[in-house]
């Protein structure tokens, strides 16, 4: 009842880890497959090892966290180490960041016999050097990257997009006209602050990062919203899922499945099963067969 | 929320020529020895174990030894300076059984005597190794003497009490003693052997692992274990030893900042 075809990945359910939720090691994502998970996407990594930045990196905030985990990673030739011991119980994801569309394509070369689809991270808040956001709020940039790593590979290639734009219609268009497979949005909003108001510090070692949990959810509904009348590739809705309604919503939006991240903090990882079970039961209640019945309902 | 409380310092005590503990007024609620705290000095964030948890007082207090950047900067605080806390996270060590021996190596003292303290006072026999390298190192002996636990001493160079290490004088102790259970928590390398002879003993046993953390609060990965993929921060940082055999990473190797392996020496 739960499965879907994303881009001809067979998926047992509609629930994917997102990316830069404990998955930095095999072990961890494994778990997340034997939890329930669809699909599982990897924390994003890049061609050398990432200290990212100095501590604190997280702090919590009324509805959700702000981090600045700065993309830590011990960098593509150790993570292709990690990528072989996945246990393949459910697809895997490959999240990439990279400065430039070489990087990207070389990443995700080296890569693409050990996973199933690669997710492009141009829409990371916080990163430095030209990454992350810096990439993805520029359509023409956004179009650069996707092409030529379409190039390169040829299992499917998704991009994760930036809810920090004008016009996110605009950077999804520019995507799925350089040839992305499927958007995946959005990343975490901002970045945010949260000053310890005892000392006047800033908390968060960077000062700024994204911001992420069941705060940014109404804005990541209305882009998945929005993109579904202009685009005809698949979207991967995420931003603040924390139960079977949560992705009902981005269901109803336009998403063929869901991420969940931040939620695993207040759930662990038995929310892959509840969320399951809840759409399940819903589904039986409602009479729907299959989640495709569902997607994009709110636009009838 | 999972944001730093500042706190004053409130007391500070030299435990030995590296190892200072800090004392916070704290509301203490459901504290749990071999639980953690995330020390904040507006400069960085490390966690730190528990080492004293006091629901008369209303303090706790974290044992620090000084071994690099941010552990200076911590031992050169004062009273009345401020650190950011937040916490407490993790799984600590469950008390039960009649007569406990617990096993603390260097700094892997401080949830050992936290632990310590509150079996005593649910009225349970506690015998513990403390091993250091030299006698003055040894750490927490008075407040373990406070305590009425059983003291058994242990160092490196044979300057208090036995000489060599504490698995050998834990192998000894545990086959003269009938004990419900085995705590520990040291260096890894330690932990591991520890480890090998409870299970030749089959003896209930929990142990404290240390991994590095950035978020801890179970979000990062950074502190995951294969190959369970475990989170240190939230299942950990204290697991029985049937969790610890499935556990294959234990005594073998750790991730550091960027996630790339070491080897446990």
């Amino acid at each position: 009842m739960l499965e879907i075809e994303l881009c001809g990945i067979k998926m047992r359910s509609p629930t994917m880890l997102a990316a830069g939720i404990l998955g930095s090691a095999a072990s961890s994502l494994n778990w997340a497959g034997r939890s329930g998970a669809g699909a599982v996407v990897t924390k994003s990594f890049g061609l050398n090892p990432n200290k990212g930045y100095a501590n604190p990196t997280t702090v919590e905030v009324t509805g959700g966290i702000i981090n600045a985990i700065g993309l830590s990673n011990p960098g593509v030739a150790n993570f292709k180490l990690e990528l072989e011991k996945l246990d393949k119980s459910v697809p895997a994801i490959a999240s990439l960041y990279g400065a430039n569309q070489y990087e990207f394509s070389e990443i995700a070369s080296e890569v693409e016999n050990l996973v199933d689809a690669i997710e492009l991270n141009v829409s990371c808040p916080h990163a430095m050097g030209g990454c992350g956001s810096a990439i993805g709020q520029d359509p023409h940039l956004t179009a650069d990257m996707v092409r030529t790593v379409k190039k390169s590979v040829k299992i499917p290639v998704f991009v994760k997009l930036t809810p920090n734009v004008t016009d996110i219609v605009e950077i999804a268009q520019y995507a799925e006209d350089a040839g992305a497979d499927a958007l995946t949005m959005i990343n975490s909003v901002g970045p945010g602050m949260k000053i310890d108001v005892e000392t006047g510090i800033p908390i968060l070692k960077n000062r700024f990062g994204g911001l992420s949990g069941p705060a940014i959810k109404p804005i990541a509904i209305r882009c998945v919203f929005d993109v579904f009348e202009s685009v005809d590739i698949p979207i991967i809705g995420v931003g603040g899922i924390g139960d079977h309604n949560d992705v009902l919503e981005f269901v109803y939006a336009g998403a063929r499945c869901v991420q969940i991240g931040t939620s695993i903090m207040y759930e662990g990882m038995d929310i892959f099963t509840k969320i399951n079970n809840g759409l399940r039961r819903f589904m039986d209640e409602k009479g729907y067969g299959s989640l495709d019945e569902m997607v994009g309902i709110a636009h009838d | 929320m999972n944001v730093p409380k500042i706190v004053k310092i409130k007391q500070i005590i030299n435990e030995s020529p590296t190892v200072k503990t800090f004392i916070f007024d704290w509301a203490v609620k459901d504290e749990i020895p071999g639980q953690f705290m995330m020390i904040w000095n507006f400069n960085d964030e490390k966690p730190m174990s528990i080492s004293l948890i006091d629901p008369v007082k209303n303090e706790i207090g974290i044992s620090i030894r000084n071994i690099g950047e941010f552990t200076n900067q911590v031992h050169n605080l004062h009273e009345g300076d401020e650190l950011g806390l937040r916490g407490p996270y993790g799984r600590g060590f469950h008390i039960a059984g009649s007569k406990i021996l617990a096993v603390g190596g260097g700094i892997g003292m401080a949830p050992v005597i936290a632990f310590c303290e509150k079996a005593t006072r649910m009225g349970i026999e506690v015998h513990i190794i403390s091993a250091a390298t030299t006698s003055n190192e040894l750490l927490f002996s008075s407040r373990i003497d406070r305590s009425g636990a059983k003291l058994l001493t242990c160092t490196d160079d044979g300057t208090s009490g036995f000489c060599g290490f504490g698995t050998d004088l834990a192998e000894k102790t545990l086959s003269e003693n009938d004990y419900d259970m085995v705590v520990s928590c040291g260096p890894e390398v330690m932990m591991k052997k520890l480890f090998e002879i409870v299970e030749n003993y089959r003896i209930p046993a929990q142990f404290s692992m240390e991994r590095y953390m950035k978020c801890g609060m179970g979000l990062c990965g950074q502190c995951c274990v294969d190959n369970v993929g475990w989170r240190v921060c939230v299942e950990g940082p204290v697991f029985w030893t049937d969790e610890l055999r499935m556990i294959s990473e234990f005594g073998q190797y750790r991730r550091d900042s960027s996630g790339v392996k070491h080897k446990i020496p």
